[in-house]
């Protein structure tokens, strides 16, 4: 009844970055992926491929996986040139092979930016982006002694606006996809999680202040407004959030 | 300093600028197309100009300075852009960026080379087309010396080129510049977008109408 | 031996509040002499470490994560439960506790269940004030849902991601304590021992994931947060990188490991598609709220659900469970729709899927008012199976969810091992023998936030600070320890990668020690067991080296783990000669298929204490008394 075609299989060629190291040379090695269905995710095609190649004794792929649904945001490939892939609010963990053809040629690269250096393969190191929370992505609310939670309302259009920013996974895709490495959506959209609500305000000044000196410590660059990053990001944390983050920041100022 | 340092606060200086040179070329325009008014009325808009003395040259020292601010901090930013991203990916598909928005920094810097010709030709008069006939007849006739120059086939597809590439550069920047400065949200964002580009657009039709009635020759003496 | 919980004596409404200022108080000058090692960055684990950070302690935290943000507390979509009253339907602390302790069928300890229900409500207050975006009605107040296993509104949530937002809430408080230097974090490393000085834990020893150096961590206690272990049936919804390791190392070293035999499953997954499959997806089971279950009501069905009319349809949830209806705790439901395809009126691929129909919730409310609820869950549905949930009904199947089981601990969540504590589903007091729904991130964040931090207390205050270094022998020994494991691992050189082992290993979990349980499904899983395990070391394939980032290591580590504790698992289901919440024994139910408890003789905690490798564990029990309300037949009629 649901219409899924359980015996075509795909083969599809596989055009992998593979660094040992950080400090080490990359290159582009070529995989082939056998008996490939609708239904595997593009991970579970990798691990495929990872199985095959440790029977060949040959070193399996190195990438992030952990939850694969989407939510814990470690997975991390940029699929034919496009962080994730491209689709629409998906993570490369929910990308499925129903959406490549039979012999298609699928490149596969790590996150490239200066702040995320790579570790092996398609693992990259994103330290930087929890250094940028630890610069002041919080509330500073002491365990315990909260007044109760109804205490202070929130009117539910900022409770929803501050919730759409706070859907970011920290997968770092916005940074990978910037032309220039830049991490404005990442930090707007933390930034504008709390402007938007009673408990962020007391130290919004110097949390944007704040926040925003550390992305530029962690090196990465600065915004020109292409909106590469709202595209890729899985979750759609919109653009919008950069520019209450520049609104913050003024903001700060006075 | 702070603000100097901040990578927003910096573009912000981007915006502010760009925002009183847009407001100058809009000027600009209305000025300009005093031309299709007839010979007198240009010429009468440049004496007034002329007549207010030192404002004049507070007003050039002004935008001088918005200028230099926007084309050092545009070079300085797009330095460090490039060096936050070293290396590209092997496939560069963009999925929102456009052409004009990643050719910023170069439509910047052919504006900038055409800004300097620009004011050598109509301004400092120093350029062959302008030299003998300028200096020699008629120094206060500005009408006269616009069609002297348009009539060149060459330099009237400079000017227009040059005006393509201010749509490109505005049609990123306008939009660019609320983005910057905050003003803007998921609802005005497509539509500042378009105005934008109509504005952009704008520029385009009504400078280049200039050079191109000229060489119609439906603009004459 | 027979166990002791240390419980406060007397009424058990007071206990909490007595215990609280019986214990001994750490002086603040002292505390930052005292390092707290906290193994596990998830509910639990971050608000631990970040709450104990701000009393002034010395902690470093330990995730295997790339970030303390991606622990797979992550995952939880439904919500959190609290007994505010908010909706002022009825509920209460008492409420709460009471509902918990049934849910759990009355296998768990009682004064750590009316402790859960009693700071519930502070964690909530807590969370806002951190800016966690819970929902809100047009008023500004919070929003309650209802959820399985209750009769009241005491669910709050954040869209489908509310273990999203408490767990960025808890790093974020973790976050700050970095930033303040009174925690160190280290991502990217997997704790494969503890270290015991005198009988007392002093230390972790590590694999750091990215230069593959092992080393040690000395501290003054040892605090696990690392979850359970429903990935040794190979397919679950937990996380991939979720394992037993840690707290079977610990298993290992002496802690008693209770209650294995209570695995959940969870009724609303996404049907498994095929061989190659990685994990199983679940969606809340939020969507049981609107959602209605159904199977055809004859076997073989051929049409296609829209085209099967009402009549043809068998809502069997309803029909047998009347008061509660598609709201049946999860156990229940996850049988009853295995008794469904068991029966041979399964939909989908294999048959193995039963509907969960929105049109009736559509038409009544309005596409876009299910949208509004559950939209993130559709899409999700939509992306996988390629399906839309709004014009077709999903279909879903059960998975192994979560584990009720864990380390033993005392009632100050301190395990049998004086200074090794055990938090969220790592350890196994509170849910019994069933977890609810919105119990879990309750239970990580209580225990993180509100317990832990007065029950180390009492232990620390007792010992002295820096007992034990690095350079301690019992340190070097453990090092040592692990680079042979190490070694041994990838020294064997056969054919076959971990990912096979598991594949095997969870063939014979699910199948066997899975929904439905028997003598003989558990005596044959204990018979293939020690073959699993035996052809590993035999057979086992890793590719690399130990300096460096090797996945398959880390692998072969955790599913080597995994196959030794599922021996424990299957022993406790296999003694547990009754059924109680998720443990479904097939020779123990009343006629209308319902579990059937022994309370006269099974009311006990089982706590299992290792031997050595080959020895059979040891038995200890815990005696469950129930003051406040007594045993009954658990019924949702």
């Amino acid at each position: 009844m649901s219409g899924h075609s359980e015996h075509n299989t795909k083969t599809l060629k596989l055009i992998v970055w593979r660094q040992a190291g950080p400090d080490k040379p990359g290159r582009f090695e070529t995989y082939t992926a056998k008996n490939i269905t609708d239904h595997h995710s593009f991970l579970e095609m990798l691990d495929v491929v990872n199985e095959d190649l440790i029977k060949e004794g040959k070193e399996p792929i190195v990438f992030d996986h952990d939850c694969r649904e989407g939510i814990c945001g470690v997975c991390s490939q940029v699929v034919n040139g496009v962080p994730h892939g491209g689709h629409e609010r998906t993570t490369v963990c929910q990308l499925h092979m129903r959406l490549f053809k039979d012999g298609d040629s699928i490149y596969i690269e790590p996150w490239r930016a200066r702040a995320f250096p790579i570790i092996k393969d398609l693992m990259v190191d994103r330290g930087a982006l929890d250094r940028i929370i630890q610069a002041g992505g919080y509330t500073s609310a002491h365990t315990g002694g909260s007044p109760d939670a109804n205490a202070i309302p929130i009117p539910r259009h900022d409770a929803e606006y501050s919730m759409d920013a706070a859907e970011c996974i920290g997968c770092g895709a916005c940074v990978a996809g910037c032309p220039n490495g830049a991490a404005m959506l990442f930090t707007g959209a933390k930034v504008s999680q709390f402007a938007a609500l009673p408990q962020g305000q007391v130290e919004a000044a110097e949390r944007v202040a704040n926040m925003l000196k550390e992305m530029q410590d962690c090196g990465f660059g600065n915004c020109t407004n292409h909106y590469e990053c709202e595209a890729a990001c899985p979750k759609g944390i919109n653009v919008k959030f950069i520019a209450r983050l520049n609104r913050e920041y003024l903001k700060s100022l006075l | 300093m702070r603000f100097l340092s901040s990578s927003v606060g910096r573009k912000v200086l981007m915006a502010i600028t760009g925002f009183f040179m847009l407001f100058f070329v809009t000027v600009h325009l209305l000025g300009n197309s005093s031309i299709f008014i007839g010979p007198g009325a240009l010429n009468t808009y440049a004496e007034k100009l002329h007549s207010l003395g030192p404002l004049v040259w507070i007003f050039r020292g002004f935008m001088f300075l918005m200028l230099a601010v926007h084309v050092f901090f545009g070079i300085m930013l797009t330095l460090e852009n490039s060096a936050a991203n070293p290396s590209k990916y092997a496939i560069g598909r963009k999925l929102k960026a456009t052409f004009a928005s990643e050719t910023m920094i170069w439509t910047g810097v052919l504006l900038l080379s055409f800004l300097v010709y620009h004011l050598l030709q109509f301004t400092v008069r120093v350029t062959p087309d302008i030299m003998p006939d300028a200096v020699a007849n008629r120094p206060g006739d500005v009408y006269k010396m616009v069609l002297g120059s348009f009539r060149i086939t060459t330099i009237s597809l400079v000017y227009v080129a040059a005006m393509a590439t201010l749509f490109l550069h505005l049609s990123h920047g306008i939009q660019s510049l609320f983005q910057t400065v905050g003003c803007s949200n998921d609802k005005t964002l497509p539509k500042v977008t378009m105005v934008g580009k109509l504005v952009s657009a704008l520029f385009l039709v009504g400078y280049s109408a200039i050079p191109v009635l000229i060489l119609a020759g439906i603009l004459k003496n | 031996m027979i166990l002791d919980g240390k419980c406060p004596t007397g009424p058990v409404e007071k206990s909490w509040d007595k215990h609280r200022f019986d214990m001994k108080l750490v002086n603040p000058a002292n505390k930052r002499k005292y390092k707290i090692l906290v193994v596990g960055t998830g509910l639990a684990g971050a608000s631990a470490a970040a709450s104990l950070g701000e009393l002034g302690y010395n902690v470093e935290a330990f995730c295997y994560q790339d970030s303390p943000r991606r622990a797979h507390s992550i995952a939880a979509q439904g919500g959190i439960n609290a007994a505010k009253n908010y909706p002022n339907d009825g509920d209460s602390i008492l409420r709460l506790y009471y509902d918990t302790i049934k849910g759990g069928d009355f296998r768990s300890r009682e004064q750590d269940v009316w402790r859960l229900a009693q700071v519930s409500n502070e964690i909530i207050d807590q969370c806002v004030a951190q800016g966690v975006p819970f929902a809100r009605d047009y008023a500004g107040y919070l929003d309650n849902r209802s959820f399985g296993g209750a009769q009241v509104s005491r669910t709050f949530y954040a869209r489908g991601q509310t273990g999203q937002q408490l767990l960025l809430g808890a790093y974020s408080a973790l976050s700050r304590q970095i930033r303040l230097k009174t925690v160190k974090m280290f991502p990217r490393t997997e704790m494969l021992d503890l270290v015991l000085v005198d009988g007392e834990a002093k230390g972790i020893t590590i694999r750091d994931l990215v230069t593959g150096e092992i080393r040690v961590h000395a501290g003054d206690a040892v605090l696990l947060c690392t979850g359970g272990y429903a990935n040794v049936f190979n397919l679950s919804t937990n996380a991939r990188g979720c394992s037993v390791t840690a707290i079977w190392k610990a298993y290992r070293k002496g802690a008693f490991f209770a209650n294995p035999c209570y695995t959940q499953i969870h009724p609303t997954c996404i049907p498994q598609a095929g061989d190659y499959q990685s994990k199983l997806t679940l969606m809340s089971e939020s969507l049981r709220n609107d959602g209605r279950i159904w199977v055809p009501k004859n076997k073989g069905e051929k049409r296609a659900a829209n085209d099967i009319p009402e009549d043809d349809r068998d809502y069997y949830l309803e029909r047998k469970y009347p008061s509660f209806g598609n709201l049946a705790p999860r156990d229940i439901s996850s049988r009853a729709a295995k008794e469904a395809c068991d029966d041979g009126r399964g939909v989908g691929p294999g048959g193995k899927g039963v509907y969960l129909d929105f049109r009736d919730s559509i038409k009544r409310l309005g596409e876009h008012v299910i949208r509004e609820r559950y939209g993130n869950l559709f899409e999700m549905y939509e992306r996988i199976t390629g399906e839309d949930g709004y014009k077709v009904p999903m279909r879903i199947y059960p998975a192994s969810h979560y584990a009720m089981g864990g380390l033993w601990v005392d009632y100050n969540l301190m395990s049998n091992i004086p200074g090794l504590f055990v938090l969220g589903e790592a350890n196994f007091s509170v849910h019994g023998a069933n977890r609810l729904g919105a119990s879990a991130l309750m239970q990580g964040l209580a225990d993180g936030y509100f317990v832990i931090p007065y029950t180390v207390a009492p232990y620390l205050a007792a010992s002295k600070p820096g007992k034990a270094k690095e350079d301690h022998p019992e340190c070097k020994k453990s090092i040592e320890d692990v680079k042979a494991f190490t070694k041994k691992l990838l020294s064997i050189n056969g054919k076959e990668t971990p990912a096979d082992f598991m594949r095997k290993l969870g063939n014979v979990t699910w199948n066997n020690v899975g929904m439905g349980r028997s003598k003989e499904s558990l005596t044959e899983a204990l018979a293939k067991i020690p073959g699993i395990r035996e052809e590993f070391w035999k057979n086992l394939k890793v590719s690399g080296t130990e300096l460096e980032v090797n996945q398959q290591l880390e692998n072969a580590g955790r599913t080597i783990d995994f196959i030794e504790f599922a021996d424990l698992l299957c022993r406790d289901a296999l003694n547990r000669d009754e059924s109680c919440g998720a443990h479904f024994r097939v020779e123990h139910q009343f006629a209308d298929g319902e579990a059937k408890r022994d309370d006269a003789n099974f009311s006990y905690v089982a706590a299992w204490g290792f031997k050595g490798d080959g020895v059979p564990p040891e038995l200890h029990k815990e005696p469950l008394e129930f003051n406040l309300i007594k045993p009954a037949v658990r019924s949702y009629k």
